[in-house]
């Protein structure tokens, strides 16, 4: 299918463009701008943005193991709704992602759908124990791009060096969610002004920033190259920013919504606003904003959690942390573009070719030869976030009844148009 | 949010979860409708039709002895039927949510809940999820309120001392763990306590405790300089395993309520315990059986606050039928 996308306002962060033009796509790649491009199919483009496909560092697709949370349809599906054309998937599905078969059945569940990429993280332990060494070799020629063991704690700082080590042998990325274990305690909330009014067990800074500590010393040792997944704290990000200046091969990322909420936003026991790691104060969102414009965060992503109304219906502290966050993570990216004064190139490229980078991937650009993965969206359409209008299983988001800007009208994924707006 | 979960459009109390979101005139008429049902338990009959043809459930997912009880005794004096449920958090309720213990009782059509919890936030939950009309009453939440304690705290308060105003308050021990000590912290506050100060070792305090109004002091002999009320709170033994302590007679060294250390507060000073008490851990055998105690007339006022709750909020509850 030969398609042209006419008249928009091309922004590829990836090679510094920003230009109003057209996009040439055929045999799923876009293709260099010829004189006489015959397409198919044309999408007018006047008044949008035609940006690559968004690349989510972090979303739960909840299958296997959770399908009454969402399966890979159902969150793929949204995912392209909100212009995402990659996620990066944790390993903790169930069964775990430590295995090669594993891989490959979110891959082919995935290509089933048919409406984003995925690159399942491999585990770094085996089954997350963080006692025995993964088949990361084996995890790795499975198409793993990288390896984590998401927030399950290895407490064991020599299964941890020696982890590293092995993921260095097999230049694999470590996806690290720095988080002391003993620190974390139980706690569901930062610990603060609101835990304790609240009566909430907390979970302080410091259990971020140990954990950083720890990890940090083992990645300078081991000179692995590590990815810092979710820092919720300021104190965390000016310690991983120190030592990237030192030379470290460290990058990070946040969930979008630290950027936007604080602890104030559990109010009176909110279970949306329940998250891990939590969301802390107004000090830590200002920084963590300054670190995504100085680009001392590299990338934003959703940390996408989609829960069943259930998981939710229950005390604060009983309830499952996360957030439905597909949907909002464009538009919270371009007002967080607005009001920082952030030029829109640079706030796209932390959900584009900054994520892909950090994958090792090339993706997330508009190359020529370039697979066709592209959002269009309109940066100026107002909308409400209503839980019957999310596409995601979970409906379970802070940002409900909010208005945002920003809406996607078309999500082209190897060059075939997977989602349209209504 | 709270406020309007609590009270009704003409501020009237509707559910009653913690103190914060209230205000000093309704607190002052809860202490002040307390008074006058004092005189029932003083009657030979010790019952009011108050609340005749309505149904109460005391739902406790957590034990209680002394709560339970008094909650039971002032639903009975006010004429209502009451449903006691204790449901063990652990075994019982195994495979059924608590949505669904409520739902089933609601169908029942109880018309007020009062609930104990061991999770914070517990009776918000529950206020959310019943039908408008019916009332919920917070007998403790987690770590986070127990209101009709700390009114009838206050109530004993003001029976001794008049004016808070005027008054200096010590609250000694763990508050980190405490729901008993926030709610205390909301009223004294609101009822114009000019200065509150919580003493206790560090590991047993929660951080930004200042934040709720208190002075903070790990020094009890510092703490207690001067005070004209001395609450204690309960130690668990669990403290010592997670770490919050070294041992009880430690404990007890640094912190415990001594005839000698009592000297440092005000001369006409009392002292109160939300019970249970360990004697020997937070309190002195002899202190807490002095002339300064009132843990006794705590529990006896406990009966008459609960009963002016229960019949202000259910006051409510009729109208809106």
């Amino acid at each position: 299918m030969k398609i042209l996308i006419q008249n928009g306002r091309i922004i590829d962060p990836a090679n510094q463009i920003d230009q109003l033009g057209d996009l040439q796509i055929a045999d799923g790649l876009i293709q260099p701008t010829s004189e006489n491009f015959e397409p198919q199919q044309s999408l007018d483009a006047t008044g949008l943005i035609i940006s690559p496909g968004l690349i989510d560092l972090r979303a739960r697709l909840r299958e296997p193991g959770q399908k009454h949370k969402g399966t890979i349809f159902s969150e793929s599906r949204a995912a392209a709704a909100g212009g995402i054309t990659m996620v990066s998937i944790p390993p903790d599905t169930k069964p775990i992602i430590d295995s090669t078969a594993v891989v490959e059945l979110i891959r082919q569940k995935a290509e089933q759908a048919g409406f984003v990429e995925v690159a399942p993280l491999g585990a770094l332990t085996k089954g997350l124990e963080g006692e025995q060494l993964s088949t990361m070799g084996a995890l790795k020629s499975a198409g793993c791009r990288a390896v984590s063991n998401a927030q399950n704690p290895i407490h064991n700082t020599q299964v941890l060096r020696r982890a590293f080590e092995y993921a260095n042998t097999h230049d694999l990325t470590v996806f690290i969610h720095p988080q002391d274990y003993w620190l974390k305690d139980g706690g569901c909330a930062h610990e603060g002004a609101i835990s304790t009014r609240l009566g909430l067990p907390g979970i302080p800074d410091a259990a971020e920033t140990a954990g950083v500590a720890r990890d940090l010393v083992l990645i300078r040792s081991t000179g692995v190259r590590a990815h810092f997944c979710g820092i919720s704290s300021q104190q965390a990000l000016q310690m991983i920013t120190q030592a990237r200046k030192e030379g470290l091969p460290i990058t990070a990322d946040t969930a979008i919504h630290h950027l936007y909420l604080t602890e104030m936003d559990i109010g009176q026991f909110n279970p949306n606003s329940h998250v891990i790691p939590p969301l802390r104060t107004e000090r830590d969102r200002t920084g963590l904003i300054e670190g995504v414009c100085s680009g001392a965060i590299q990338a934003l992503c959703s940390d996408h959690q989609p829960h069943d109304d259930d998981a939710k219906a229950a005390p604060f502290e009983e309830t499952e942390p996360g957030i439905s966050g597909l949907e909002t993570l464009l538009p919270l990216t371009l007002r967080l573009a607005k009001e920082q004064h952030l030029p829109l190139i640079d706030a796209l490229a932390t959900v584009t070719c900054n994520p892909a980078s950090i994958l090792g991937l090339q993706s997330g650009t508009l190359s020529p030869g370039a697979p066709a993965n592209i959002t269009l969206f309109n940066p100026d359409t107002w909308w409400t976030v209503r839980a019957d209008q999310l596409l995601s299983a979970g409906k379970n988001s802070p940002f409900l009844n909010w208005e945002l800007q920003g809406r996607v009208t078309h999500t082209l994924l190897n060059g075939a148009i997977v989602y349209e707006a209504p | 949010m709270s406020k309007s979960l609590q009270l009704d459009s003409q501020g009237r109390l509707r559910h009653f979860l913690s103190i914060e979101g209230l205000n000093r005139p309704l607190l002052t008429e809860i202490l002040d409708t307390a008074e006058r049902f004092t005189q029932v338990g003083n009657q030979s009959a010790k019952k009011v039709p108050l609340l005749r043809g309505k149904t109460i459930a005391n739902l406790f997912f957590e034990p209680s002895t002394r709560t339970r009880t008094t909650f039971d005794l002032a639903e009975k004096r006010l004429s209502a039927d009451v449903l006691n449920i204790n449901i063990n958090n652990s075994a019982t309720t195994k495979g059924e949510t608590l949505l669904d213990t409520l739902q089933n009782l609601t169908a029942m059509q109880i018309d007020m809940f009062v609930v104990r919890h061991s999770a914070s936030g517990a009776a918000h939950f529950i206020a959310q999820h019943v039908p408008g009309g019916v009332s919920v009453i917070n007998a403790g939440d987690g770590r986070h309120a127990h209101p009709t304690q700390a009114m009838l705290d206050m109530f004993t308060i003001r029976k001794y001392k008049e004016d808070f105003t005027r008054l200096r308050v010590a609250i000694v021990g763990d508050v980190m763990h405490s729901r008993v000590a926030r709610s205390q912290i909301h009223a004294l506050n609101m009822l114009g306590c000019p200065e509150v100060r919580v003493i206790a070792p560090k590991t047993l305090c929660p951080s930004h405790v200042e934040n709720l109004g208190v002075h903070f002091t790990h020094n009890m002999e510092e703490g207690l300089e001067g005070v004209d009320v001395v609450i204690m709170l309960r130690l668990q033994n669990e403290r010592m395993r997670g770490a919050n302590l070294p041992s009880k007679d430690e404990f007890f060294r640094f912190y415990g309520l001594t005839e000698s250390r009592l000297q440092c507060a005000a001369t006409d000073a009392i002292i109160m315990h939300p019970g249970p008490m360990n004697r020997g851990v937070e309190i002195e055998s002899s202190v807490a059986d002095s002339q300064h105690s009132v843990i006794l007339q705590q529990v006896t006022n406990g009966i008459a606050v609960r009963m002016a709750v229960l019949s202000m909020a259910m006051q409510h509850n009729s109208g809106e039928r």
